[in-house]
């Protein structure tokens, strides 16, 4: 997995809550069994005017201009800050390979939903949880100050402005060093195999029903 | 002895081993597998020469991509097409047991577990689908997972979690005829928000949820991710066992009667302690319709659409504004007043036998309204669509005009050739009202399956308590 150390990036605004993963990436893209490709298709009924299916060819489609991923000011972004409840809905990790493939390596949000928040660990993406009345800031200086960009410190857990205000944020330990390494969580509990099977042999005696 | 709620039992007896700070390696009794999330999991385990742990706790269906019109020739889509071969071929290559499209058992993966009985109580469950929150009906924790997830259990049968919190919904007294699961569920999601459960197990209890069938519960806690929670749950009681009893996965004989005498433990202890309650009064509960574009923005039905100017939240009030603008209605509009485009039945909050007696009750010797242009019925799996055929239910929703279609998620979430055009207005039996949720610019009302039926024979929705 991409490890996640440190980051300072071209910060995109999508002012909104409860952005959902069928917004974030449209389920006629989700036929694809590869994990990657899915960036120009990322907030597609957003980003496009027409209907998008996959095979098409997106440098032919209309934009929509009003959607913020068109804006030249924002082309590069490699974070996106967002409303509360962001990636609710479906448990699809398409939305964290969109996001991905798009170039965004970290979201900063107030809250985001339970399994969209776990799938990014998975990927080397980190979702950031900040107070709603510093979200507002930084809603208001992204959209005041074009190139306005944010320094991103895994072990420090600290976002830090151009103004150089520095918030702190929580992370979970473990998923915290699996980012930093770029661990394969498999192989870390393959480590403890031995527990695994211990585990099985008790609870085939005691239900045995659970396994046939 | 310290008391635990049914979270905390199911939970501690599937601890592998957990650190000081709470990381716990936990062990999954089932794995259900389906088309959409599963590929990149099976290349994953084949990059890495890596074999299942268990083969026998897992079980795939293909049902998202599926075709619900005659399907003996294939799937016309061939982006389809790869995907639901993909999910046979690797289940195949790993041995791993599949309902294939042509299968009779084949159906929406949350309804075939239960049906099936590959879900009892007391296990873990888990699939890479956010609705596995269903089976926590059977008091077992069930929870959707990604895709790196499907990977993990497949490969170690267990998964890196912390616990969630654990907060009780009590729905006390009785609903009132005419108010369903889906009802309930959706006035606690309008309560407590999409994102009122956030990083929390929910269990539902009071008098209201145990007058519920296994299908009314397997309803209510399909819904439970969306106020946001990791998962829902309910006590196992008689219905239960009843339900589970008999089917081809569940134990038989005299490790049945082992089974059932574990399984009356499945309830959390009367002093157990959660970090939240919150109370409903079921005879409050009014059949439920959604107006925009998430769960949580319901009113009952004798309800109007809600004035966002009202809203003093102004992050709240520009998302209402946007749901208006998206849902093409105005504020103060009557819900009875909005007509309808199409009528979907299906999904797998209410596809099962229950939900179509309930919608083919109030459609017998009625017509589906003319300005309708569509109205289908898609049965949640093969079993239940012979079981209905067996009862005469597709002779009814047929004469009435509705279509009878093959199982599987089909409008839902409109991934085949099933969906809303833009600007079509859906009654919908389904979860999720999001924009674009059943096609691009389409506008979906979520309601139970007797508001449904209703609302086709009406052409707009009407109060099912009044319904002759
Ligand atoms: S019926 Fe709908 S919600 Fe249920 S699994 Fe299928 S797509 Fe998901």
């Amino acid at each position: 997995m991409q490890k996640f150390e440190k980051l300072t990036g071209l910060v995109v605004p999508i002012d909104r809550s409860n952005v959902d993963t069928d917004a974030i990436i449209p389920k006629q893209f989700l036929k694809s069994i590869h994990r990657t490709g899915f960036g120009p298709n990322l907030f597609d009924a957003w980003r496009y005017l027409d209907h998008g299916e996959p095979g098409m060819d997106n440098s032919k489609r209309p934009l929509n201009a009003d959607f913020v991923l068109n804006d030249e000011r924002y082309q590069g972004a490699q974070i996106l800050i967002a409303r509360t409840n962001f990636g609710c809905g479906s448990s699809r990790e398409h939305a964290v390979w969109a996001l991905q493939d798009y170039g965004i390596r970290a979201v900063v949000a107030p809250s985001f939903a339970d399994i969209f928040y776990n799938n990014c660990f998975k990927n080397g993406m980190l979702p950031v949880v900040l107070e709603e009345n510093d979200m507002d800031q930084l809603f208001k200086e992204a959209e005041a100050t074009p190139g306005y960009s944010l320094d991103v410190d895994l072990s420090a857990q600290t976002v830090m402005t151009p103004g150089d205000d520095v918030f702190r944020f929580n992370v979970d330990g473990f998923r915290k060093q699996c980012l930093l390494d770029g661990l394969d969580d498999i192989g870390l509990t393959l480590q403890h195999r031995q527990h695994i099977e211990a585990y099985e042999q008790r609870r085939r005696s005691e239900a045995p029903w659970l396994f046939r | 002895m310290i008391a635990k709620t049914l979270y905390d039992k199911v939970w501690d007896a599937h601890v592998v081993r957990s650190d000081p700070d709470g990381t716990t390696l936990l062990y999954i009794d089932r794995h259900l597998v389906h088309e959409v999330t599963s590929p990149q999991a099976f290349e994953g385990l084949r990059l890495a020469n890596r074999r299942p742990w268990r083969i026998d706790a897992a079980l795939a269906v293909a049902d998202h991509n599926v075709p619900t019109t005659d399907r003996s020739q294939g799937i016309d889509d061939p982006v389809s097409r790869i995907q639901v071969e993909a999910l046979d071929s690797n289940c195949q290559e790993y041995g791993i047991t599949v309902f294939d499209m042509h299968d009779l058992r084949q159906g929406i993966v949350h309804v075939i577990g239960p049906e099936q009985g590959a879900t009892l109580p007391g296990m873990t469950v888990v699939c890479g689908d956010s609705h596995t929150t269903t089976h926590g009906a059977f008091g077992a924790l069930a929870f959707g997972i990604g895709t790196s997830e499907v990977e993990h259990v497949l490969a170690t049968q267990c998964l890196i979690q912390k616990k969630s919190g654990n907060m009780r919904i009590m729905v006390d007294n009785q609903v009132g005829v005419g108010v369903t699961g889906k009802d309930i569920v959706l006035a606690v999601i309008g309560e407590i928000g999409m994102a009122g459960g956030t990083g929390h197990t929910l269990e539902f209890a009071g008098d209201a949820i145990r007058a519920l069938s296994m299908e009314g519960r397997m309803t209510v806690c399909n819904m439970s991710i969306e106020a946001g929670a990791r998962a829902g749950l309910i006590a196992v009681d008689d219905k239960t066992i009843d339900y589970v009893r008999g089917r081809p996965f569940a134990p038989k004989g005299r490790l049945w009667e082992q089974a059932v005498q574990a399984w009356q433990d499945l309830k959390s202890d009367d002093d157990a302690v959660f970090d939240r309650t919150v109370h409903f009064d079921a005879t409050t509960i009014k059949p439920q319709v959604t107006w925009g574009t998430s769960p949580e923005m319901v009113v009952p039905i004798d309800g109007r659409v809600p004035d966002p100017e009202k809203e003093d939240d102004a992050i709240k009030r520009e998302g209402m504004q946007r749901a208006l603008e998206y849902m093409g209605l105005q504020p103060g509009k009557a819900l009875e007043d909005i007509p309808l485009d199409k009528v979907f039945i299906g999904s797998c909050t209410n596809a099962r036998i229950e939900d179509l007696r309930a919608a083919a009750n109030v459609i017998r010797g009625h017509k589906v309204a003319a300005s309708l242009k569509q109205a289908m019925v898609v049965p949640g799996s093969g079993l239940v669509k012979q079981q209905a055929e067996s009862e005469g239910l597709d002779k009814i929703f047929r004469e009435a005009g509705f279509e009878w279609r093959e199982p599987g998620c089909s409008m839902c979430l409109a991934m085949n050739a099933d969906r809303l055009e833009s600007g079509e207005r859906c009654a919908s039996t389904s979860n999720r009202n999001f924009e674009g949720r059943q096609g691009q610019g389409g506008r979906t009302h979520l309601v139970s399956p007797a508001m449904a039926a209703a609302a086709a024979i009406a052409g707009h929705f009407v109060d099912v308590r009044e319904w002759d």
